[in-house]
């Protein structure tokens, strides 16, 4: 039996922090639960920021302490690499099918990194968004529970052609002949806390994304400062690896936009403003622009907003970005807005621009779910569902930050915990 | 029962190539007489826990582990009813430090012995467990109250629902429709407040008093004992666990006489335009008549540093609200929203764009600068901020759209009024009278302001963070409560619309139920979740110096009249604080204690001063330093041979007696590494690092008496992202030392 005199599991899917949160929460209180995620690791996105705002405090920091609660909590059940297929059953009664995709390194590894040394094979670092790479097999980051090594299926070059991890671990924790499984769970209730992507920014147009190498979006901004980054926290130019003399950050790209994505993704001009932080440590005299529509920085997030906005070197602009163009031979970018309202035009060289772009919600990506799922007209999972006991959690029902995801997460616990049946 | 020890050396990961295994081996056997000593390839596998698993078998309950840091394997070598201690051999030494040398030996075989001597000296914690009331309180009965109260129910507890006013319902109950929180998010909604409070009157695991106010709370998690005074009768019960839903109130409009208030009856509150709304009928008060153009005037007070410089992140969408009713009641009324930014998230842009869409709502950004009330209409003056120049509108009636005000109570500052005024009402002359007097004088504000009442030596309400929100301070953990087991939610917690307030309401409810569950078991809660250890005071030796009582960050300890420290464990979130505060050493966990770690300190061999090999010991945070240091190991980043790290549950655990010994026996330098300190802090337990710098001022001063440099003790404030700054802080503080020479005390 669970605590709490009741019965029945919860199944969270998706392990970055709503997820993560929900889990715990849920255990903490005498549920049992099963936490699947997609990845090799736990934490999701926050995983890949630097710091979080307002507190320009890293999130590895809030991590370590729910690790340290999912690790020492056997009531929590973690199967990484794994999805959801289908769901069949109701409220209360729920079953779940899994696909658990090979790890090709068992539990027996203890992070020596003996296969590492070995391996022959790279592959893109999807971690840091492709800006490096690694071995085949791989410690997907350095604080990564589990804490466990990884083989990219796609990247090895296989046991018959190389295996030379298989023989230079001396736990025998390598098996390249592991197989996806399909694991089936019966759960009370389900949580969705499957968050969110970054837009193919490439999409929109004028904005060179994809086009001009010294045009980001935000979540490479992120893996660039970050000291676990592909460079070591260094922000430079992708071009050619110089530092900033200026910078645009271009705000709603892509966002309240009748063309791509109606919805405000709700924190994207908090993270250009933490940004903009991040820019002004590295190079007190670089001049930043921010072009905007509204800047949106609710509760006390205000005063960030202000003590960010005080710096003088930081400009608001408060225009939508019409279009970038690369300046020959420099590397540099024009930057072209119009306010919409009094039809004037600026243009604005820079040395390097960052999209915000938004949060696109993965949903509940390719399961199959008996009795349906609601979703919004942008993709995110109501708040009022068909089937009792289906819950969305964080980014995945309204794009929200850390911190609001956090508080949904911890309150779509107890209304999980209700389907648990009495003793 | 008697300690039975034994310990395991793992030759994996390195460690057997790059140690001496025998003289490691000979620190049990010999110095320790250790009978049970076993060396293996790998004891993380399958065959390393079953060895382990036979002895436990055959009676031992104390094991120590050398392999790697106690971050990784938990499972693998968690027993039943024996104590682990981790010695980490692996990202501490033969990752760090060159293999076979002398230096290295050193490193491991000092690590073993404090290993043996935690595991010769520490306990398995045995719980502390009261007898747990299950019932949930929520104080306030607005949409997060009536949400916690039937969220709560829902799982089976009991509930009390304590409401001051006459009737439930709070703001919402007077607002005639409500932002859309679901698709297609483009029409104001009618609520369903009516239909909540119906559900809890229905519900009869929910109690609920009306008219009610809170006298005293006396107690902790499991066992509040509430005195409350209803309807002129007083009644006593006990809870278990407290959600406080106390709500906001509107600012303070009367302060907003440059925006006309109070200069026109026909410049009104947003709160007074949601009553119109409600009545159905849309008049200006000064006439009577059909306003034909409104002025909504955003941020009136918010976001202005002369008044509430937060944003209440709601009435930009209020207002939206507010005038799509207007419009649809009145189809000839035009609606002029001047407004800094539009804030309306998510899919809230939808609600925007729809009243975007509508030909008689129109919207510019501006300052405004005045509102005149001359003629027949009133003038709004701003300041357009995006075309320059100035704008002015002529408009029948203005709302200002006010921000919202926590309904709290500054705990600590009540407390520290009333401390103030006992001791005027005293009157023993001196200095302090004055200062209390002052005291008295500037804080008479709070008179009769508290709302919980709790019978707490720090405070009869929660602390408050910025702006008198009583929140918490975490991004990660917005239920981290500096008072366990009460657990503020909606708007008293922060601005937040009506969904965020249910919202708010189920996470709040859900900690309430958790910290019965948790202390049922005799565990802790967040952020030392499942910790059965808790601090045990040895009253007789106790001076009554308040120390532990005032440095608590969670208010665990009341005092009796003599100032005789009272513990209430169910509040211990077992941070130790207290007990790095205690100068007398009386207090103590079953497996952390000043003996233990004294003794452990103590267990390193300090070389002779001629040996030129100084020992440097680092006291370090085990919530963020000690991962970095992982993380340092796992990156193969060299530290100083010379230092010797011990993992601290917060640095405000670390009794400055373990430094004084730590000199004494002839360290030559001491490193204090913990989490960010001040406004943006970071610390896990609130306030450990600051209490630390406070007592590293005090360590500054035995130095002098010791004629020992200043710098011999440093502490840093690191966070656990930067392993390398911290291999370049040990290195550097290594290299420091070494010029400064041996601690003339080694030997001695």
């Amino acid at each position: 039996m669970s605590g709490n005199g009741k019965r029945g599991k919860i199944l969270v899917v998706g392990g970055g922090i709503s997820g993560l949160t929900a889990a715990i929460e849920a255990a903490e209180a005498g549920a049992e639960v099963v936490l699947v995620e997609k990845e090799a690791f736990l934490g999701g996105r926050v995983a890949r920021s630097n710091l979080y705002f307002p507190k320009m405090c890293p999130p590895t920091c809030g991590l370590e302490i729910n690790l340290r609660r999912v690790k020492t909590n056997p009531r929590i059940r973690v199967l990484t690499q794994a999805t959801v297929e289908r769901i069949t059953g109701g409220p209360g009664a729920f079953k779940a099918t899994l696909r658990k995709s090979p790890r090709f390194v068992n539990e027996k590894c203890t992070a020596c990194g003996a296969c590492v040394e070995v391996c022959p094979a790279e592959r893109p670092n999807a971690f840091n968004l492709g800006l490096d790479s690694t071995r085949a097999v791989y410690l997907p980051f350095e604080m990564a529970y589990p804490a466990r090594f990884v083989i990219d299926g796609d990247a090895c070059l296989g046991a018959e052609k190389c295996g030379k991890c298989v023989e230079a671990c001396a736990y025998g924790a390598i098996d390249l002949a592991m197989k996806p499984e399909m694991v089936e769970v019966e759960a009370a209730a389900v949580i969705w806390a499957t968050g969110w992507d970054p837009p193919d920014a490439s999409r929109f147009e004028g904005l060179g994304f994809g086009r001009y190498s010294n045009v980001i979006n935000n979540v490479t901004m992120e893996r660039l400062a970050a000291p676990s980054g592909p460079t070591k926290g260094k922000i430079q130019r992708p071009s050619d690896g110089r530092g900033l003399e200026s910078i645009a950050f271009v705000q709603c790209a892509g966002s309240r936009d009748e063309n791509y994505y109606k919805y405000c993704s709700g924190v994207c001009c908090l993270a250009s403003l933490k940004q903009a932080r991040y820019v002004r440590e590295q190079f007190p005299e670089a001049r930043i622009f921010v072009f905007y529509i509204d800047i949106r920085a609710p509760g006390r997030l205000e005063d960030f907003f202000v003590a960010t906005k005080a710096d003088d070197k930081l400009t608001l602009i408060k225009g939508k970005v019409a279009r970038i163009t690369e300046v020959p031979g420099t590397g540099g970018l024009t930057v072209e807005a119009e306010d919409t309202l009094s039809g004037l035009k600026v243009t604005q060289d820079v040395d390097m621009v960052v999209l915000a772009t938004g949060m696109v919600p993965v949903g509940i990506g390719e399961a199959k779910v008996e009795g349906g799922i609601a979703l919004d007209e942008h993709g995110f999972i109501s708040i009022k569902q068909p089937l009792g006991g289906m819950f969305a959690a964080g980014v995945a029902k309204r794009p929200v930050d850390v911190a609001a995801c956090n508080r949904d997460a911890t309150g779509v616990a107890l209304k999980a915990l209700q389907h648990l049946s009495a003793e | 029962m008697e300690k039975n020890v034994a310990v395991y050396l793992c030759r994996g990961c390195d460690i057997g190539g790059a140690l001496d295994m025998d003289a490691l081996k000979a620190v049990a056997t010999g110095e320790f007489k250790i009978a049970l000593c076993k060396e293996h390839d790998c004891l993380c596998g399958d065959a390393g826990r079953e060895l382990i698993r036979q002895d436990v078998q055959s009676g031992v309950n104390s094991i120590v582990v050398a392999a790697c840091s106690q971050r990784f394997m938990v499972d693998a070598f968690t027993f039943d009813g024996v104590l682990t201690t981790r010695v980490n051999l692996r990202e501490q030494v033969v990752w760090t430090q060159e293999p076979g040398n002398e230096d290295t030996d050193m490193m491991a075989r000092d690590y073993l012995r404090m290993g043996i001597v935690r595991a010769q000296k520490a306990n398995v914690p045995e719980p502390f467990q009261v007898e747990v009331d299950r019932t949930v309180m929520v104080v306030g009965g607005g949409i997060t109250g009536l949400t916690a109260a039937l969220d709560a129910a829902a799982t089976g507890s009991p509930v009390v629902l304590v409401e001051k006013e006459a009737e439930l319902g709070g703001w919402m109950k007077k607002w005639a429709k409500g932002i859309p929180h679901g698709p297609s998010y483009r029409e104001p909604q009618a609520t369903d407040i009516a239909d909540l409070v119906a559900q809890v009157q229905a519900d009869d695991r929910i109690k609920v008093h009306t008219g009610a106010l809170i006298e005293k709370i006396v107690g902790q998690p499991g066992q509040f004992d509430v005195t409350l005074k209803a309807n002129g009768n007083s009644g006593e019960f006990r809870v278990g666990s407290i959600v406080q839903a106390t709500g906001w109130k509107p600012y303070d409009a009367s302060k907003l006489g440059h925006l006309g208030y109070g200069a026109s009856p026909d410049v009104i509150t947003n709160v007074q335009m949601e009553e119109m709304l409600a009545k159905g009928r849309l008049t200006r008060p000064s006439d009577g008549n059909a306003p034909k153009r409104i002025a909504f005037i955003q941020c009136a007070g918010s976001r202005d540093q002369n008044h509430l410089p937060y944003c209440s992140g709601v009435c930009c969408r209020v207002t939206l609200k507010q005038a799509l009713m207007v419009r649809a009641m009145s189809p000839e009324t035009e609606a002029y929203i001047l407004y800094k930014d539009i804030r309306s998230p998510g899919q809230y842009e939808d609600f925007y764009k729809r009243a975007q869409e509508d030909p008689g709502i129109f919207f510019a950004k501006a300052e405004v600068t005045g509102v005149l009330n001359g003629g027949p209409a009133l003038r709004v003056e701003a300041d357009d901020s995006l075309l320059g120049g100035k704008i002015q509108l002529e408009a029948d009636l203005v709302v200002l759209a006010t921000g919202m005000v926590p309904r709290s109570a500054d705990g600590e500052m009540i407390r520290k009024y009333v401390d103030a005024k006992r001791i005027v009402e005293k009157g023993e002359a001196g200095a302090q009278l004055e200062a209390a007097r002052k005291t008295v004088e500037e804080l008479s504000g709070l008179e009769g302001g508290e709302i919980l009442q709790l019978a707490y030596r720090q405070g009869p309400d929660l602390p408050v963070l910025k702006y008198d929100f009583p929140d918490s301070h975490f991004i990660c953990f917005p239920y981290e409560s500096r008072r366990t087991g009460v657990y503020p939610a909606g708007c008293v917690r922060a601005p937040m619309d009506s969904q965020g307030s249910r919202e708010d309401g189920s996470g709040a409810a859900l900690k309430a139920i958790q910290v019965l569950e948790v202390t049922s078991k005799g565990e802790a809660m967040h952020p030392r979740w499942g910790d059965m250890s808790y601090p045990e005071f040895a009253l007789q030796r106790c001076t009554q110096c308040k120390r532990c009582t005032e440095e608590c960050p969670f208010g665990t300890i009341n005092e009796d009249a003599k100032g005789t420290p009272q513990p209430n464990l169910s509040r211990c979130r077992r941070c130790g604080i207290c007990m790095g505060a205690c100068p007398e050493r009386i207090i103590s966990f079953k497996d952390y204690s000043p003996e233990i770690v004294g003794s452990m300190i103590k267990s390193v061999e300090i070389p002779e001063e001629f040996d030129e090999k100084p020992r440097l010991l680092c006291l370090l945070c085990e919530n963020d330093a000690y991962p970095a240091l992982d993380t340092a190991g796992l990156k193969r980043l060299k530290h100083s041979r010379w230092i010797r790290f011990i993992p601290v549950r917060c640095l405000g655990s670390v009794n400055i007696v373990w430094i004084s010994d730590a000199l004494s026996r002839g360290f030559d330098g001491i490193l204090l590494l913990g989490c960010k300190s001040g406004d943006d802090y970071q610390c896990h337990f609130i306030k450990g690092s600051e209490l630390m710098e406070t007592r590293s001022k005090n360590i500054q001063e035995k130095l002098k008496q010791l004629a020992l440099e200043e710098e011999r003790v440093r502490l840093e404030l690191l966070p656990i992202d930067q392993p390398e700054k911290l291999v370049e802080i040990v290195n550097a503080f290594a290299e420091q030392i070494e010029d400064i020479g041996m601690n003339p005390f080694k030997g001695f």
